[in-house]
């Protein structure tokens, strides 16, 4: 039928301009073999994904289900206990200490990382050309150092006995300060640490944010006579808000979930009020071997990471959308 | 702003040229003075590094004199390491897991990422979507029930796991940064290819992924970052020094001897950071751009 009614086109066509009845034949049989093209190419496209997706399903989204799973188990795993976990970690003092020292090396520390990456990027864009590359270079070196090694080296200087930092103290005429022997000391010396490794990276992210400001801006504003307080305030604050608060938003995720830095340097101590998330879970489920009781610690981040990627999720579709219109 | 342009507008032009001109230098001096406060602090830790791996145990427990410099330079600590075979052991675990990882994510993540930018099919959106959320999701979120995991595959204490395990931490970072790539070379291009009769896996091969080079360096060093630094999961996963890589190696095995061992475990540490600094002097500026793509398009 349809073979016909094509045909019978043709042939009409043909009597007015042949060009359009051979042109339509053609588009026809093109849109067919389209069809078919579109079929293959999105077998393939799904064969090209396979990879990604069974290591994304089998290990991030399994283990996710199976942590919950595991969470509402009784210490032999034998039997189920729904939420009794959460609510024995909940009433225990060393775990309420984890809640605090968590929000608080998170939030300092990230304020702080935003706070000298901010200034120092503003630093380097006075500085122009091969030079700028030369001192960012220099800057950026706490962050390529493995964390791990580089942590290990901030125990060293920070060791009772033999610590540079003291001696360099005692010297200026000050009095040692035992740096992770008290608890204040010692969360002040896990954030310090983090700010240490994590600044660079807030850094480049706002280098590039401000070099993306137009110069124009800043022309015009001169012209009008504006401060340099009114400059930044009016001008850099606004343009670079978006890329503040997302650098912000990932590096309070991966913060707030950071296990290195606490767990090399003081490992929880001294009682209990270093622990974060990560190193408590740690010693909990691998150390003592009480899975369960370690995998509900974990799942104790998982609100406020996925409110957090929320956001940020949020913000990177709405400026993707942006870039490709 | 309206009195400030007309006190302005009194002042001779020649004269405001040259105080901005002093101005302009004054603040180029500050920045300097100012970074190099900042350069000085970032860099202790690395610089002390270096110094208490050229000094003999003996030196350090005598603790005579200024600990910032070392008074008999001597390399015997890595002369030690480079010749103990168990060092050798981390260093070649590090090694090949790390060149493993790398070659998996990046096929993984390239495959993908060209299927998701460019053969759109349904669900893609979904999938780029989701595979930024994993991004996002941090190793110590999972790692005890990855626990459970490998033991189940018969991995625990054994290195292959790393190889397992890493890629789940670097390709959705690879994935999402390659779509970003891909979607910017210009949709004529694959066209023409495909009318000259190319199939896909020519067009990847012979058009993306030279043209997106810089965007796979860029990648490659992200995952080689996550295979040579990941501290947890070798922790977590890895018991006997046998198995163990550089970064867990270094922290569990070599504390373990004397207080002063110190000098040998900085020279560990150097020897460790070697190689991601070295990538990082020659490449850095291809990670930055990888890096800050998202900052400077908004």
């Amino acid at each position: 039928m349809h073979h016909l009614i094509e045909e019978a086109r043709l042939a009409n066509g043909r009597t007015i301009a042949i060009g359009m009845g051979t042109e339509a034949s053609a588009a026809s049989r093109r849109a067919g073999s389209l069809k078919k093209l579109a079929r293959r190419r999105s077998t393939t496209a799904l064969l090209l994904c396979a990879p990604l997706i069974v290591l994304i399903v089998g290990l991030k989204l399994y283990p996710t289900f199976y942590a919950i799973f595991l969470s509402m188990l009784d210490r032999k795993m034998e039997h189920f206990v729904g939420l009794d976990n959460f609510a024995f970690l909940l009433t225990r003092h060393s775990f309420q200490l984890v809640i605090f020292q968590s929000c608080l090396f998170a939030i300092t520390a990230v304020v702080m990382k935003a706070l000298i990456g901010f200034i120092v990027a503003h630093l380097m864009h006075n500085i122009r050309g091969r030079n700028q590359r030369i001192w960012r270079g220099l800057l950026l070196v706490p962050w390529v150092i493995p964390l791990a090694l580089s942590t290990l080296t901030w125990w060293w200087l920070f060791d009772p006995s033999y610590s540079a930092l003291n001696w360099t103290l005692n010297w200026l005429g000050f009095e040692s300060i035992p740096f992770l022997g008290t608890t204040w000391n010692a969360r002040i010396a896990v954030i310090a640490v983090n700010v240490w490794f994590g600044a660079p990276f807030f850094m480049i992210m706002y280098l590039a944010a401000l070099k993306s400001v137009p110069e124009q801006l800043y022309e015009a504003a001169a012209i009008d006579g504006a401060t340099a307080w009114q400059k930044l305030r009016f001008i850099t604050l606004p343009m670079m808000r978006n890329i503040i608060l997302i650098t912000m938003l990932y590096s309070l995720i991966v913060t707030f979930a950071d296990f290195d830095i606490v767990r090399i340097l003081t490992n929880g101590g001294p009682q209990d009020s270093t622990h974060l998330f990560a190193t408590y879970a740690f010693n909990v489920g691998i150390e003592s071997g009480n899975i369960p009781r370690g995998a509900s610690v974990s799942l104790f981040m998982f609100p406020v990471l996925a409110t957090l990627a929320f956001f940020v999720l949020r913000d990177v579709l709405k400026r993707s959308r942006e870039v490709s219109t | 702003m309206t009195t400030a342009m007309a006190s302005s507008d009194t002042i001779p032009r020649k004269a405001k040229v040259g105080s901005l001109e002093r101005q302009r230098r004054w603040a180029l001096g500050g920045s300097y003075a100012a970074l190099s406060v900042f350069v000085v602090i970032f860099l202790v830790p690395p610089f002390y590094m270096i110094v208490t791996s050229l000094k003999s145990s003996a030196e350090i427990s005598a603790q005579q004199g200024s600990p910032w410099i070392p008074q008999n330079p001597t390399l015997d600590n890595f002369i030690y390491l480079a010749t103990n075979a168990q060092f050798q052991r981390y260093f070649l675990n590090s090694v090949w897991v790390t060149g493993l990882v790398v070659i998996l994510s990046m096929t993984i993540a390239i495959l993908a990422a060209f299927s998701l930018s460019r053969m759109g099919f349904k669900g893609s959106q979904v999938i780029s979507t989701g595979v930024f959320l994993t991004y996002l999701v941090p190793p110590s979120l999972l790692f005890i029930p990855l626990f459970q995991i490998v033991g189940a595959l018969g991995l625990i204490n054994n290195t292959w796991v790393l190889v397992l395990l890493f890629p789940t931490l670097a390709v959705p970072f690879c994935t999402w940064l390659m779509i970003g790539y891909f979607s910017s070379i210009p949709k004529e291009l694959d066209e023409a290819a495909l009318i000259d009769g190319a199939n896909y896996l020519q067009i990847l091969l012979k058009v993306f992924i030279p043209v997106a080079m810089p965007g796979i360096i860029a990648a490659t060093i992200f995952a080689f970052t996550v295979g040579w630094g990941a501290f947890l999961y070798p922790l977590a996963y890895l018991y006997s020094a046998d198995q163990a890589v550089l970064t867990v190696g270094i922290v569990r095995e070599l504390i373990r001897g004397d207080v002063f061992a110190w000098g040998t475990i900085m020279a560990a540490c150097v020897m460790a950071a070697a190689p991601p600094i070295l990538i990082y002097t020659f490449l850095m500026d291809y990670y930055v751009a990888g890096l800050t793509a998202g900052a400077t398009k908004g």
